[in-house]
């Protein structure tokens, strides 16, 4: 593949990743909106569009047209930078996610996966420290939230950023360490490489996912510590409505307020791609030969998107069921309990790697 | 290219590092650290030491310094106070320190070894290798490094225990 292509698929790779991601966080909110509200008896968005389905446009428009606030006592260039920060970490680490296997278009093959290129011997290749890079962009994300907090100088900012920041530190341990457990059992840190090490199944229909292959408990921590790194609830301490207005976001308006937003519902999309792929075995499925050849291409990406939708479904359900944790009870359930639990996983794994080796 | 990029990361590493010195505000000086770091972990990319340079990322910019930022906000701190510095520093310090750079790299060129000299992206650090190099080669320094690392989170936890109880 010349350089010239290399670069034109790159380009249609990334244009088409950031719309469908976009358009994914949208109406991640009119979903959230509406679950919730069926939850608690209301409709929810249904005025915009059939089933408010536009609302999420209106949204939009309201985010760009609002009058764009900066209050007089912030520090205006890190006041000004955080919500970038924030958001630019966001869609990034959606880069390294492989979505799906090999397409051949008008005579190109490449991999379903802005990070990954055909190699000379027609195999997909990846980058070999994929899964620490996507830890590490997330990792980075913090600094918006921290930053925005702390340039609004205002003392509820303040309060939900460093909330925020402790709590993020925390839990990104167990997070780590819930993710190791399969790395042994892989023995790759390309995120390719475990997706493929996850295709087969067992008497022809149980999937060798990890989940099935005794990550169970390393999977549930996972999800509580991935719950944590974004802020959902139970763990939405840094921006408690009840105790500090809206947190770190407090004193921020318009767009800038909806960059934050986006953040967040960009970051569940990538924690839920990283579950997929982790334990579920990412694009993997039941072969339908009786659809037409059409269609059993995108198949892949069909399996792929309904577990996210999956996960995603499962923080709104969650949202709508679980009370806030209190901090001292989030520190503790962090570093007594979630913490342990991953570390011994971790030792038990290690331990039937080293038998059957 | 490789070239190119090499100047570009290393000057944005050494503005980085001059930034931090000269701004008063330790929110700013701590702000251009983390430039440093990432900076200093694209270079290790450059170099082809992929590993090396996620976990740089992910230590270095990614938890101490979210610590750093932690503390100073915790502790809100203000602009510091430079002194003018001295004399003696302003008069012999930057012949000095020229002196000092041109005769580490005329030394580090000549009595340098030269046929082991590593050029741009030619290492190659995955994780394996580096996971490899650490439990064979140098396995007693890495034991060593993770017992010394034992002591000192041990030390903390007794300042901390001792300070609360009185």
């Amino acid at each position: 593949m010349s350089v010239l292509t290399f670069l034109i698929v790159a380009v249609i790779k990334i244009a088409i990743t950031l719309g469908v991601l976009l358009t994914v966080v949208a109406y991640t909110v009119w979903l959230e909106r509406k679950v919730v509200g069926h939850m608690q008896n209301r409709w929810g968005p249904s005025r915009v569009g059939p089933f408010g389905l536009l609302q999420p446009l209106a949204d939009g428009i309201k985010f760009l047209l609002k009058e764009d606030l900066t209050p007089p006592y912030v520090e205006k260039h890190i006041y000004l930078i955080a919500p970038v920060i924030a958001l630019v970490m966001a869609l990034t680490s959606i880069a390294l996610i492989p979505i799906g296997p090999v397409v051949h278009l008008f005579g190109i093959s490449t991999p379903i996966q802005i990070t990954g290129v055909v190699g000379a011997t027609g195999q997909p290749g990846d980058i070999d420290a994929g899964l620490l890079i996507v830890l590490g962009i997330t990792s980075l994300g913090v600094y918006g939230i921290a930053l925005a907090g702390w340039s609004s100088n205002s003392k509820y900012s303040l309060l939900g950023s460093l909330r925020a920041s402790a709590q993020m530190i925390s839990y990104e341990v167990s997070l780590g360490l819930s993710l190791v457990g399969v790395l042994l059992m892989s023995s790759t840190l390309s995120l390719r490489g475990i997706v493929d090490a996850q295709l087969g199944t067992w008497f022809g229909f149980i999937p060798q996912w990890f989940l099935f292959r005794g990550q169970f408990i390393a999977f549930f921590i996972y999800l509580m510590a991935a719950f944590a790194e974004t802020n959902r609830v139970p763990f939405d301490l840094p921006e408690a409505e009840t105790e500090l207005v809206a947190g770190y976001h407090t004193e921020y308006s318009a767009m800038k307020f909806a960059m934050f937003f986006m953040a967040e519902y960009a970051n569940m999309v990538t924690v839920a791609c990283i579950a997929s792929v982790m334990f579920l075995g990412g694009w993997s499925g039941p072969p339908m030969p009786f659809l037409p050849a059409a269609v059993q291409a995108f198949l892949p990406l069909i399996w792929f998107l309904l577990r996210v939708f999956f996960f995603l479904f499962l923080y709104i359900w969650i949202r709508g069921t679980l009370p806030r944790f209190r901090y001292d009870q989030l520190m503790a359930f962090g570093w007594k309990f979630l913490f342990p639990l991953a570390l011994a996983n971790v030792i038990v794994t290690a331990f039937f790697v080293a038998i059957r080796a | 290219m490789h070239i190119f990029l090499f100047l570009l990361f290393g000057l944005l590493c050494a503005g980085g590092a001059i930034n931090l010195l000269i701004q008063r505000k330790p929110i700013n000086s701590a702000l251009s650290l983390i430039v440093v770091m990432g900076s200093l972990a694209l270079i290790y990319l450059l170099l082809g030491a992929e590993f090396v340079a996620v976990v740089q990322v992910i230590i270095y910019a990614g938890a101490i310094m979210v610590l750093f930022i932690f503390v100073i906000m915790l502790l809100n701190a203000g602009e510091e106070e430079h002194t003018k510095g001295s004399k003696v520093a302003k008069i012999i310090g930057i012949p000095g320190l020229i002196t000092g750079f041109i005769i580490g790299v005329s030394v580090l060129l000549q009595h340098g070894p030269q046929e082991k000299r590593i050029h741009i992206g030619e290492l190659y650090g995955s994780a394996s290798d580096v996971g490899m190099m650490l439990f064979t080669k140098y396995l007693l320094a890495f034991e060593l490094t993770s017992v010394l690392v034992l002591i000192a989170i041990m030390g903390a936890v007794v300042l901390a225990r001792r300070s609360h109880s009185s």
